[in-house]
Formats: structure tokens, sequence, C-alpha cells
């Protein structure tokens, strides 16, 4: 067997070892306790049966997910290049950068239901919060970390303050860039989920996974819970996928990190 | 016209921080006339990279005059260019577009950018790699790259800060040729910070001797070996004198700046 058939053959055999123990547990279990964990195939049919409510519930998550997404992108692009100008600024706005990362979403998520309304634009809100901070703290950590040479260079051929960001500190920056990309997009699903779950409502688009979760567990419809589960998780495998991606294209010819290689 | 110096260094001082801070450079006076080709050579620590800093105008002084073809350094900008020790190439641009970006920020025409690099990559016996990305170059690719960048801007001063010293010798050894043959075609002054006495001497018509705690010019060397050196050079009485004798002047110097 070749490396790459191994390299897809490991990972196959691991997932069917544990589908085959599950099978095992649930046999094991007896039937008062079997509804606790439905079967993989119980899930694949909670799968069928819900099609609709799911897929729904998908497109409303990922249309939260994507809409904070992007607004944490532009936000925290402004704000990277705000912290960069000076370590003062930095000072001033760092704490408080700290204080929004601690707040639990949970407790500022009745507030914000309150402030903006129930639904999308409070998901949207929630993912935000979520993906916000490792995209500035990444993004100006780029911006401040340019080779001192290459700006005494830039220094020297009396390069503009536009040619120097645009040409040489926002370029330098965009490895970390993609790094809080990376981080944020595994959290933006799980922020729109979040957010959903806490201050989601069924009005109007029939609300996201989160919601739906709710529902679910509500009606003891637990092997759709579980396909819920499975459905948020290729979510975020999707929008990681995405970003490497375009990492991948935007990085790989002059940056080490994002070669391709085998794990 | 001839005898205006180039550079111009009068009583030159240099500390970092508050005035009671210690001197880093203590009163530099010299002057290069064009076409001369100046190594500095000294123990660490003393401030032969922050001289070079100094005329680049990268630096401010502390006291004491300094000019660039009759300018103060940050007007005679147009008139120089600086080659690190480490290449300093932008990763995201291919060789030809690092080459090309000074002329670019100065705003000068696409045609006339391309006619350049391609004249500059020839100098550096580069022209088949000017596709090519940083991290497909070996390291002394990436200092001819560096090198050629430099040349592009047609300086009239050429400062260079230790730039062979991360390469092995035999790489060092063809790029201080190559460094000479380009000098044949061209007319720069340079002003060449080095660690090594062999290199400060093939490539040289004048050496400065520097000690350390406070900086200071210990000794000055003149090398009329005869042009055009090659490898040839290397193996001269001539040659072998005089890297003996600066040799011994960068030992007087160290020890000089230990007992003190």
């Amino acid at each position: 067997m070749n490396r790459r058939t191994l390299h897809l053959f490991l990972p196959a055999a691991t997932g069917a070892l544990f589908v085959a123990g599950w099978y095992a547990v649930h046999a094991f279990l007896s039937d008062d306790w079997r509804f606790l964990l439905p079967t993989p195939g119980a899930i694949l049919a909670a799968f069928r049966d819900n099609r609709d409510a799911l897929a729904r519930a998908t497109l409303n998550t990922t249309e939260g997910a994507l809409l904070g997404f992007a607004a944490a992108i532009f936000l925290s692009a402004f704000f990277g290049l705000l912290l960069s100008l000076s370590p003062l600024v930095r000072r001033s706005l760092y704490p408080y950068l700290m204080i929004l990362q601690m707040t639990p979403v949970i407790v500022v998520a009745p507030i914000l239901v309150l402030w903006v309304g129930a639904g999308l634009k409070s998901v949207v809100v929630v993912t935000f919060l979520i993906c916000f901070f490792p995209l500035v703290v990444n993004t100006t950590q780029g911006l401040v970390s340019t080779d001192r040479n290459l700006v005494e260079l830039f220094r020297m051929w009396r390069a503009t303050r536009a040619q120097q960001l645009f040409l040489l500190r926002a370029p330098a920056a965009l490895p970390y860039f993609f790094t809080g990309l990376r981080i944020a997009a595994t959290l933006a699903p799980i922020g729109a989920l979040v957010g959903d779950y806490t201050a989601g409502s069924s009005a109007g688009d029939g609300g996201g996974l989160g919601f739906q979760a709710l529902v679910y567990s509500s009606r003891a419809q637990y092997p759709a819970l579980f396909a819920t589960a499975v459905v948020t998780c290729l979510l975020g495998f999707l929008f990681v996928a995405i970003v490497i991606g375009l990492a991948r294209l935007t990085l790989s010819h002059w940056h080490d990190s994002y070669e391709r290689t085998d794990v | 016209m001839a005898d205006t110096p180039l550079v111009e260094l009068r009583e030159v001082t240099k500390r970092f921080g508050p005035a009671s801070a210690p001197l880093v450079l203590d009163r530099i006076s010299l002057a290069a006339a064009p076409g001369d080709f100046v190594s500095l050579i000294g123990p660490s620590g003393c401030g032969k990279s922050t001289l070079l800093r100094l005329i680049a105008g990268l630096s401010p002084l502390s006291g004491g005059s300094l000019t660039v073809a009759g300018h103060a350094p940050d007007a005679a900008a147009a008139e120089l260019a600086f080659v690190f020790q480490e290449p300093t190439l932008l990763p995201w641009l291919t060789a030809a577009r690092n080459i090309e970006l000074p002329q670019k920020l100065r705003g000068v025409p696409a045609a006339a950018r391309a006619a350049t690099r391609a004249r500059v990559l020839d100098l550096v016996r580069l022209a088949d790699k000017s596709a090519a990305y940083p991290r497909q170059l070996s390291g002394g690719q990436k200092m001819r790259v560096s090198i050629a960048r430099a040349l592009a801007l047609a300086p009239r001063l050429l400062l260079l800060d230790e730039p062979f010293g991360a390469l092995d010798e035999i790489t060092r050894e063809h790029l201080n040729e190559e460094l000479l043959a380009i000098r044949e075609r061209q007319s720069w002054t340079a002003f060449f910070v080095t660690h090594s006495v062999a290199e400060a001497v093939f490539l040289s018509n004048r050496i400065f001797v520097m000690s350390a705690n406070p900086g200071r010019l210990a000794a000055e060397v003149r090398i009329d070996l005869s042009h055009p050196r090659t490898a040839d050079t290397r193996l001269s009485r001539a040659y072998h004198d005089l890297v003996t004798e600066v040799s011994r002047l960068l030992r007087s110097a160290e020890s000089s700046a230990s007992a003190a």
C-alpha cells in the first residue's frame, strides 16, 4: 500500500471502528436508555425526515455566519490599521478589546435581543463579537511586524505613506491576517449557532441551526439533534477549507507555512 | 571638480540617547572622492555600521557635519543606494518586480523600468531568474538581486553593510569578483562595511581600520593593487603583504580598545 492510499485508509479505518463501537454500545444499552444514543442509521434517517427544516436552518445560519464574519473582517482591517499607527493607540485600546473578548456572549445575548431584536440581526452581532478579536489581534500584529530594513529601504526610496502601507505593510501582514482568518473561520459557524440558540427566532426566516437544536431538544427528537450537530460540524469544515484554499492561492508562492505538505 | 569629495565627514560624533550616553562614534573625519571604494573594517561594536547609516541619512548625527554630493544626507537620498547584510527583498514579488520597485515608487515609466531591470539582471548574471520568487533563489542569488536593485537606481554612492557576510567563502569570493567587474563598467563610489580583511583588500582602494569604545578611525591603508583585479590577484605577493598589514592594524586596534 503506498503512502497516499495509507493516508486515506487510516482515517477511514478509524471512522469504521468508531461506528462499529457506536453500534456495539447501542446494543449493550438497555431499552430504557437506548434513546440517549441513536444509531448512525437512525441519525441518517432523521436527516432524511428533516431535510427541509435542516436545509432552511443551515441556509439561515450560513447567512448569519457569513455576514458576521464579513463585518468582523472589514472592521478588524480598519481597527488593525488604527492600532498599528502607534504603541500609544494600542495601549489605549487593548484593555477594552480584552474586555470585549472576555465578556461571555451568552450573557450579552439577551441584551442584544433588546437592542437589535431577535433573529438574524442578533445572530450577526454575536458572530461578529466572536470573530472580531482573533482577526484584529493578528492583523495588528502583522502590520507592526514589517521587516525593519525593508521599512528603511522604503524611506530611502522616498515612498509615500500610502505606498508604504499598500506595497509593504499590508502584503507583509497577509500571513498573520490569514492566521486570524483561520481561527475566525472555525468560530463563525459556532458563533452563528450560539447566537441563534440564545437570540434566535422562528419569526420570518424560521430560525437557524441553533433554533432548530432548541426545537428538537424540546421535542426529544434526539436523532434529529445529532443530525443538527453533524450539519454544524460540516459547515465549520467548509468555512475553514475555503479560508485555507484562499490562503494557499494568495501565499503559497512566497510563504513557507502555506506550502502543500503532508501531515 | 574631480577633487570635490562626494562624501565628507567632519568631526562626526554619534551617541544613542541623551548627551550623557556614551559615544558610539568619536570625531570621525574623512573624505571620499568620486570613484573611491572605501572599506570600513573593525572589531564588533566599533560603530562601522552606524557610520554607514549616518551617511545613508537613516540616523541623525549627534555632532559634526556630513555631506553627500554637497547635501545633507537626507536630502541626498536620490544619489545613494543601500545594500543590507540580508537580501531584504519583498518575498511576494519576483526578482524582476523587486528590482523595479524603487523606480516604480519614483514614478519611472514601465518601459524604462523594464530596460533598466534587464540591464542590471545581466550585470549580476541572473537574466534567467527574473520570474523567480526570492524563496526559489539561493542565498548568493538573492544577494545578487539585492545588488541589482541597488544598481538599478543608478546611484552615485553605493553603501554596502556586510552584504556578503552571511554567504559561504566561495560564493563570497565570486561575488567580490563580480562586484569589481560591474564597477569596470559603471562608476559609482562605494562604502563597504566588512569583517573580512581579505575582502576589504581585494575590493578597496582605501581601507579605514576602526577601533571600538568609542568608535574611532585608527588607521587608513591605501590599496594600490592594479585593476582589473581577478581571482589571480589573490595569489600575488602584494595582495598578501596588504592582507598581513591590515590584519596587524586590526589587531592593534582591537587590543587598544580592550586596554581602554
